[in-house]
C-alpha cells in the first residue's frame, strides 16, 4: 500500500492545482439504475428473509405471522446444531488442507521458467467448471460399482466412500480442495510477484537459503492475502451447497447435513419457509461475524503494510 | 543470481497436475466410449471403440434446449451487467457526492451475501412477481449476484485512468456523457472484458436460482439438466460424463478466446 500512495497524492495535488473546478463531474444520477437493481434483487430480500422468519409460509399462501415460533424450534433442533457443527468442521477442515497447498502451488507458480505458466493453466481447468459439473464428474468417477473404487480395490477397500460419515466427509474436502485450491493459488501467485525483489537479494547475501527465505520472507509477505483468501474460503466453506446436494444428499443419514442445505431441504422439501429463513439468517450472521473477527484480530481493517520497513 | 532448481516444489507440482488431469482424463476417456465398455473394462482403461454416441445421445434428451436456455441466461446477464456497471463505476470513481460513495460501500458490502441467505425470500419475490418458471425470474437475481465483484474490478480500472486526461476532456469543453463515451470506456477496455468473462462465468454455471426457481423442461438450464441426468439416469456414467463435458465446453471456448482479449485489453490500459 505504501507503494501506492505517493503517486495517489501527487495526482490528487495536480488535479486540484492545474484544471481544478473546469473538471465536470457524472454525479449520483449514473450510479442510480445499478444500485436500484442491486437494492432490489439482493438488499431488499435479505430483509426480507429476516421478516419471513418470524411467519409460518408453506409456499403456497400468504406467509403468516408467527412470531418467535421458528427460532424457538431451531434452538431446540438436533439437526440444525448437528450441521452448525458439521459446517465449521468442513470449513476449517477445508482452509487446514488449501491454504498451505494454494500457498506452496502460489509461490512456486510464481517462478519464471515457461513449464510454469503452461501447468498453471493446466491448474486452471477446475475453476471453469460449475459446481454441479464438479460433484457430477466426481460421484461418477467414486462411483462404487462402476467407479474407480471398484478397479483400484488396493486404494479404496470396499470402496464405498460416500456410505460412511468420515469417507463422505472426506470427499467433500477433497472435491472442495480439486475445485477451489486453484483460485487460491491464483491468489498466492500474483501477491508473491509483488513482493519486492530486493527482499531475497538482501538475504540472500546474508546467506539464507531457499527455505528461511520462505519462512522469514516470503510467508510475512503473504500476510495480507491469506486473511483475504482465508475469508474467501470460511465464507464459501460455510455456504457450500451444490456439491453436498449431489454428491452425498446430506447422507448418509444426516451425516453431512450442513446447514446450508439443511435450510435448503427445510424450505423447500419440508415447505417450511419460515424455519428456512431463520437458519439462513443464523448463516449470514455466522458467515459475517467471522469476517469481521478475522479483519479485527489480523489488523487488516487498518491495512496495516506488509512491506513495513523496506 | 544463480538459484539451483527446487526439484522438490518442482516434484509437488508435478503430484498436483496429475491430482487434477488425470480426473479430467478419466472422465474425457469414459466418454468416448460406450457404456458397456466402460462396466466391462473399467474407467482406467483406455477406449477400444471410439463412439461420439454418449454425446448424441444427450442432445437427443434434451439437452439442445437447456444450452439453447443458459445461453439466453448468459447472454442476458451479460448485457444488464454491460449496461448497469460503466456508469456506477464512472460515479463512483469521479463523482464527489457522498451517495456515490455510499452506493460503493453498498456493493462491498454485498460482496458478502451468499446467494442462499436470501433464496426463500428471492422464491417468494419471484412468484409474487409471476415470474416462476421464466428464464427472466432466473437473469434477474443471477445479474444483482455478479454485480458486486464486476463494481469492485471495474472502479479498480477507472481509478487508474490519469486525471491529466480528464482535464485535457475538460478543456474542450466535454459533458460527462462525453467523458464517459471517448475516455472512460475505450480505456477500460481490459477491465471490461474481465467483467463479461467473470459475468458470464456466474450465469452459465449457475445453479441455485435456476434450481429453485424454474421447473418445467422447457426453462431448464444446462447445469439443471446434469442435476437431474444424474438422478435419473446415474447409471449411464459415459453419457452422463459426457454430458458434464458438453456443459464445460462453450466456457472453455470463451475463456481461449477471452484470455487474449483480456491480455489487449489490459495493454491497451498501459500503453496511454
Amino acid at each position: 500500500m505504501t507503494t501506492t500512495s505517493p503517486t495517489v497524492a501527487r495526482r490528487r495535488t495536480a488535479a486540484r492545482g492545474r484544471a481544478g473546478a473546469a473538471v465536470t463531474r457524472p454525479g449520483f444520477a449514473w450510479a442510480v439504475p445499478a444500485t436500484l437493481f442491486f437494492v432490489l434483487f439482493a438488499v431488499l430480500p435479505l430483509v426480507l428473509v429476516a421478516v419471513l422468519s418470524f411467519t409460518n409460509w408453506n409456499g403456497l399462501g400468504s406467509p403468516e405471522w408467527a412470531g418467535t415460533a421458528n427460532w424457538r424450534a431451531l434452538i431446540h433442533d438436533h439437526t440444525m446444531i448437528q450441521s452448525l457443527w458439521l459446517s465449521v468442521l468442513i470449513t476449517v477442515l477445508g482452509v487446514v488442507v488449501q491454504t498451505p497447498l494454494s500457498i506452496l502451488l502460489g509461490v512456486w507458480a510464481a517462478g519464471k521458467q515457461r513449464n510454469r505458466a503452461i501447468l498453471s493453466a493446466v491448474y486452471f481447468i477446475p475453476l471453469l467448471l460449475s459446481a454441479t459439473a464438479v460433484s457430477v464428474l466426481w460421484r461418477a468417477l467414486l462411483d462404487p460399482n462402476f467407479g474407480v473404487p471398484a478397479q483400484a480395490k488396493w486404494l479404496f477397500g470396499n470402496g464405498n466412500l460416500l456410505g460412511e460419515q468420515k469417507g463422505a466427509i472426506g470427499v467433500l474436502i477433497f472435491v472442495g480442495a480439486w475445485q477451489y485450491t486453484p483460485f487460491h493459488t491464483l491468489i498466492y501467485q500474483g501477491a508473491t510477484r509483488a513482493i519486492p525483489p530486493v527482499l531475497y537479494q538482501a538475504a540472500a547475501l546474508d546467506g539464507a537459503g531457499r527455505v528461511r527465505q520462505f519462512f522469514y520472507i516470503t510467508l510475512p509477505q503473504l500476510r495480507n492475502t491469506m486473511i483475504t483468501s482465508m475469508i474467501l474460503m470460511i465464507v464459501g466453506g460455510l455456504t457450500t451447497f451444490d456439491t453436498v446436494l449431489i454428491l452425498t444428499q446430506g447422507g448418509p443419514g444426516t451425516d453431512t447435513t450442513i446447514s446450508a442445505y439443511y435450510m435448503y431441504q427445510q424450505a423447500f422439501k419440508s415447505f417450511n419457509f419460515g424455519g428456512g429463513s431463520a437458519i439462513a439468517l443464523v448463516l449470514v450472521v455466522i458467515a459475517t461475524v467471522i469476517s469481521l473477527v478475522v479483519v479485527r484480530v489480523s489488523g487488516y481493517d487498518k491495512m496495516r503494510s506488509t512491506s513495513e520497513g523496506v | 543470481m544463480k538459484r539451483r532448481p527446487n526439484f522438490l516444489a518442482g516434484f509437488g507440482s508435478l503430484v498436483w497436475l496429475f491430482v487434477v488431469g488425470f480426473p479430467l482424463y478419466v472422465m474425457l476417456a469414459a466418454t468416448l466410449q460406450s457404456q458397456s465398455d466402460y462396466s466391462e473394462n473399467g474407467p482406467l482403461s483406455f477406449p477400444k471403440h471410439f463412439t461420439l454416441h454418449n454425446y448424441t445421445q444427450d442432445f437427443s434428451n434434451g439437452f439442445g434446449q437447456y444450452f439453447l436456455n443458459t445461453v439466453l441466461v448468459t447472454v442476458a446477464v451479460v448485457a444488464l451487467v454491460l449496461l448497469l456497471i460503466p456508469p456506477l463505476s464512472y460515479a463512483i470513481v469521479r463523482s464527489n457526492g457522498k451517495l456515490s460513495t455510499g452506493a460503493f460501500r453498498l456493493f462491498l458490502l454485498g460482496l458478502a451475501i451468499p446467494a442462499q441467505a436470501v433464496i426463500v425470500p428471492m422464491f417468494y419475490v419471484i412468484n409474487k412477481a409471476g415470474l416462476y418458471d421464466n428464464l427472466i425470474g432466473v437473469i434477474l437475481p443471477t445479474a444483482a449476484f455478479s454485480m458486486p465483484v464486476c463494481a469492485l474490478v471495474l472502479t479498480g480500472v477507472m481509478r487508474d485512468i490519469s486525471p491529466e486526461l480528464y482535464e485535457a476532456m475538460a478543456m474542450d469543453g466535454a459533458p460527462p456523457w462525453r467523458v464517459f463515451c471517448q475516455l472512460v470506456l475505450p480505456l477500460s477496455k481490459g477491465g471490461l472484458s474481465t467483467i463479461i468473462v467473470f459475468s458470464a462465468l456466474q450465469a452459465w454455471n449457475g445453479f441455485l436460482f435456476p434450481l429453485v426457481l424454474t421447473q418445467s423442461d422447457s426453462s431448464k438450464v444446462v447445469t439443471l439438466g446434469l442435476y437431474d441426468f444424474q438422478t435419473e439416469h446415474g447409471v449411464d456414467i459415459p453419457s452422463l460424463l459426457a454430458a458434464v463435458v458438453l456443459s464445460m465446453l462453450p466456457i472453455f471456448i470463451v475463456y481461449l478466446f477471452a484470455r487474449r482479449a483480456l491480455v489487449q485489453g489490459l495493454m491497451g490500459v498501459g500503453g496511454k
